[in-house]
């Protein structure tokens, strides 16, 4: 057995050692950990041309048969020893959690959370099915026709594969595309760089349920690769920052996941209580190190602002990186430390606009980018701003960071623009009613609920069965 | 497979090199452009080269004569008064480096044919090349070896200036769009006509069996130059594209060099090809890009330096803006090869080199 694991290129779930390979780096030693197989696009759209047989692969299975191939999966995948590359390796969960932690930055208390999560997703497909169809008896999806609620309904699929390119900067995204082996979906995945683990650990975790091999492509490639697995698949999911988002969001083709610049508003009537919220609103702010979508990345309130963001400068300024196998790490180190130095350098820039005060500064008692045991973390902002003209105002970074934007309520929703999640502090029924017929908002949380709670049955940020699937209207003699 | 022999080898070379030199530096035979480089330089040529080692007495020949000399000025006194071919290099913008000839592409071209075998490039049958043609070398050259072959050639055009403009400005649907246009010409051909053997670049290679099964099609040999085709590339081409079925003759080459074959894959190649130049004609050295006086280690990579030394044109230490790793003789070539060519720098920045 060679001593570096490597990881194959899945061709339809076979492996491809490719002549070309890349090195996946611890993140602080530098070490190199694994080598990756990297293929090449003309190996994409061979493969692709051949996908109808990884789909039919699927297609001898019912969706409930899945549906439970998919709940072992997942405690293959919190609890398994597993496969790993081609080389005789294997992965037990705790090596997961360290491997992942080592090469992504993420303490392992993160990994874990995440691979909670994943392994909900997995356990619960069933009712997330379920959410997502609104009821729709399984057997339509196996047979393509059937009835709903005493009304005849059909359902075609809109593509022979989902295509993925996946971000390296969080591994619970795959949860998202999970329900795609229950939907009859094969996945063609381009693994971020730096995180080709979760879903290598999650096909085999598959494998290893019974679902077929065929069903799964795991394509670590080049841009130009990347650009083949979003133009041939007939739908795909892309991960990228703002301009990325505006470049495929109105093609129906792409589900684009871009930043979520998530908030929490909190109401005129319930504003003066403010001091009750600050762990919500710090959790929501800070939880799994600041990188999801979900994470807030603005508070807006009408009064109280700089009180609001002193206290949770208080709170987060302090907070220090710590060993990965802490309990308590609450920082998550960088992959890419020209990453760290461009967030850094991109909020320090803005700052020299007037108007934003970063409160954390007092607090922090160092610099905001910081080494520990080789690695590069970047510690808690709050940014107190006058305006929401202000750059700093609504940015998202891959870190815990928000602002803190005095707004009066009545303007409150002119203001903010398109929000993943937006947790509204508030019991008025006007306000609540406003909220309620924005469009902005993606998920609207009523009351004090942590921006980074979401609900496996309902879809925060698009429906993947209706991306999966279409209705056709039908009759039969 | 004949040993090769090193030393018989360079004393082959270096007889050919005194008679080259004689011929460029003699007022008999030789060019103005020579003629006067050498009393300007101050000693004589015909006196001080005699080894492979005296060239580096000579400064790197300049890209820039090539493209600010009028072509007469290249022209040997004693091929004065017969017409030329004026040749231009591949996918610049600007005023392009010229190249005059008359025979020399014949020759390179001949000799290739002895390389590949009639299994896959059939005589007496009839030839696809799907490239750039225009002022190039090239088109010439391929028509001439499906000739030598007693074959007949059809030719589908590709403007590589045109597609490095497009994608150095960002209009990549635009390049896209002109690469379809000329595999549907192509395709077209392979449609309505009987063609066995093919020249292309490995990118349209790539689209174009895409769009055809060019083994159907009744492709069996494929004759490839243009462009880097790293060793996971090339694997991708035998087994994938080609399918381990139909030959596959990757070469390196230059409207200023000729045609560098490269030797059959072995497995332990594991899809490093390596391309050996037409010697005596002209020499590849793989040489330190900081000190270029000096080779690279075998198997290293350094800088491509390139001479020419023909009758018709003698060009001294040209530094290529490709790099490559330097290789061993091999097979029948006594003298070292250059691999895994690839755009000078590739490592350090991108390099356009579109779909050509």
């Amino acid at each position: 057995m060679s001593a570096l694991p490597h990881l194959p290129a899945l061709r339809a779930g076979r492996p491809y050692d490719s002549l070309e390979k890349t090195e996946v780096l611890d993140h602080s030693t530098g070490q190199v950990v694994a080598l990756v197989s990297q293929v090449n696009a003309g190996i994409l759209k061979k493969d692709l041309q051949k996908i109808g047989v990884a789909r039919a692969a699927l297609r001898k299975f019912t969706t409930a048969q899945l549906i439970e191939i998919s709940a072992k999966a997942g405690e293959f995948f919190l609890n398994g020893t597993l496969p790993l590359g081609d080389k005789g390796h294997t992965q037990s969960a705790d090596e997961y959690v360290r491997t992942l932690s080592g090469t992504s930055g993420l303490p392992h208390v993160m990994v874990r959370r995440n691979m909670a999560k994943i392994h909900y997703a997995l356990t619960h497909v069933a009712t997330v099915l379920n959410g997502l169809t609104r009821g729709l008896p399984l057997e339509v999806i196996d047979k393509g026709y059937g009835e709903q609620s005493g009304a005849a309904v059909s359902y075609y699929p809109t593509t022979q594969a989902l295509g993925l390119v996946m971000p390296s900067n969080s591994p619970a995204v795959n949860s998202l595309w999970l329900p795609a082996i229950a939907l009859k979906t094969p996945v063609i995945i381009k693994p971020g760089r730096e995180e080709p683990w979760t879903p290598y650990r999650l096909i085999q975790a598959f494998i290893a349920a019974g679902a077929p091999p065929e069903a799964f492509g795991f394509y670590p490639t080049d841009h130009e690769g990347a650009g083949e697995v979003m133009r041939l698949c007939g739908r795909a999911l892309i991960f990228g920052d703002a301009s990325t988002v505006a470049q495929y969001r109105d093609n129906p083709k792409f589900s684009v996941h871009g930043p979520g610049f998530s908030k929490v508003l909190i109401g005129d009537d319930c504003v003066d209580q403010w001091p009750e919220y600050i762990d919500l609103i710090a959790s929501s702010i800070a939880e799994n190190g600041g990188r999801s979508c979900v994470n807030a990345s603005a508070v807006v309130v009408s009064r109280h602002g700089r009180a609001i963001a002193e206290a949770l400068a208080q709170k987060l300024g302090p907070v220090q990186p710590l060993r990965a196998d802490d309990e308590g790490a609450k920082l998550s180190g960088f992959a890419n430390p020209k990453m760290a130095e461009y967030i850094d350098s991109a909020l320090e820039e803005g700052l020299k606009t007037p108007g934003a005060e970063d409160v954390t500064a007092l607090h922090r008692g160092g610099a905001r980018k910081v080494l520990f045991e080789g690695g590069t973390f970047l510690r808690p902002t709050i940014v107190f701003c006058d305006s929401f003209k202000h750059p700093l105002a609504n940015r998202e970074f891959l870190c815990p960071y928000a602002s803190v934007v005095e707004v009066p309520q009545a303007e409150m929703l002119q203001q903010i623009g398109a929000s993943l999640v937006v947790t509204a502090i508030t019991k008025d029924p006007a306000f609540t009613s406003e909220l309620l017929d924005s469009p902005l908002i993606e998920r609207l949380n009523l009351g004090p609920i942590s921006t980074m709670k979401i609900s496996w049955d309902q879809p925060h940020e698009g429906n993947m069965f209706e991306f999966l699937y279409k209705r056709r209207s039908i009759e039969r003699a | 497979m004949s040993t090769p022999n090193p030393e018989a080898a360079k004393a082959q070379l270096e007889a050919h090199l005194r008679d080259i030199i004689q011929w460029h530096f003699n007022p008999e035979t030789g060019s103005q452009f020579w003629l006067n480089w050498a009393a300007k330089a101050g000693w004589d040529p015909r006196t001080e080269i005699h080894t492979v080692e005296d060239l580096l007495k000579f400064p790197h020949f300049q890209d820039e004569w090539l493209r600010d000399l009028q072509p007469e000025v290249w022209v040997p006194k004693a091929f004065a008064g017969r017409p030329f071919n004026i040749f231009e290099t591949g996918g610049t913008t600007g005023m392009p480096k010229q190249r005059i000839g008359w025979e020399d592409y014949k020759t390179d071209y001949s000799e290739f044919s002895d390389k590949i075998s009639d299994e896959h490039f059939p005589r007496n049958h009839y030839w696809l090349m799907m490239g750039p043609t225009g002022p190039r070398r090239l088109r010439l050259a391929i028509e001439h070896l499906a000739n030598v072959r007693g074959s007949s050639c059809y030719f589908i055009d590709l403007d590589p200036r045109w597609v490095k403009r497009l994608i150095t400005n960002k209009h990549f649907d635009q390049a896209k769009a002109y690469m379809d246009h000329v595999v549907d010409q192509a395709a077209t051909i392979l449609k309505h006509r009987k063609v066995s053997g093919l020249f292309t670049t490995p990118k349209l290679l790539e689209a174009l069996a895409e769009r055809v099964d060019i083994w159907e099609a009744g492709i069996r040999g494929v004759f490839c130059g243009g462009t880097t085709m790293l060793p996971q590339y090339t694997r991708f081409i035998v087994e994938e594209v080609l399918e381990n079925r139909i030959g596959f003759y990757p070469t390196y080459g230059n409207t200023l060099m000729g045609l560098a074959a490269s030797v059959p894959l072995k497995p332990e190649d594991q899809y490093s090809i390596s391309y050996y130049a037409p010697q005596p004609r002209a020499i590849l050295r793989v040489v330190d890009p900081e000190h270029t006086e000096k080779t690279v280690e075998y198997d290293a990579w350094g800088r491509v330096e390139l001479t020419t030394l023909t009758k018709e044109f003698f060009m001294p230490r040209f530094l290529e803006r490709d790099e490559a790793i330097r290789r061993k003789p091999r097979n029948q070539y006594a003298w070292d090869g250059v691999a895994e060519v690839r755009p000078f720098g590739a490592m350090q920045k991108t390099i356009v080199e579109g779909v050509y």
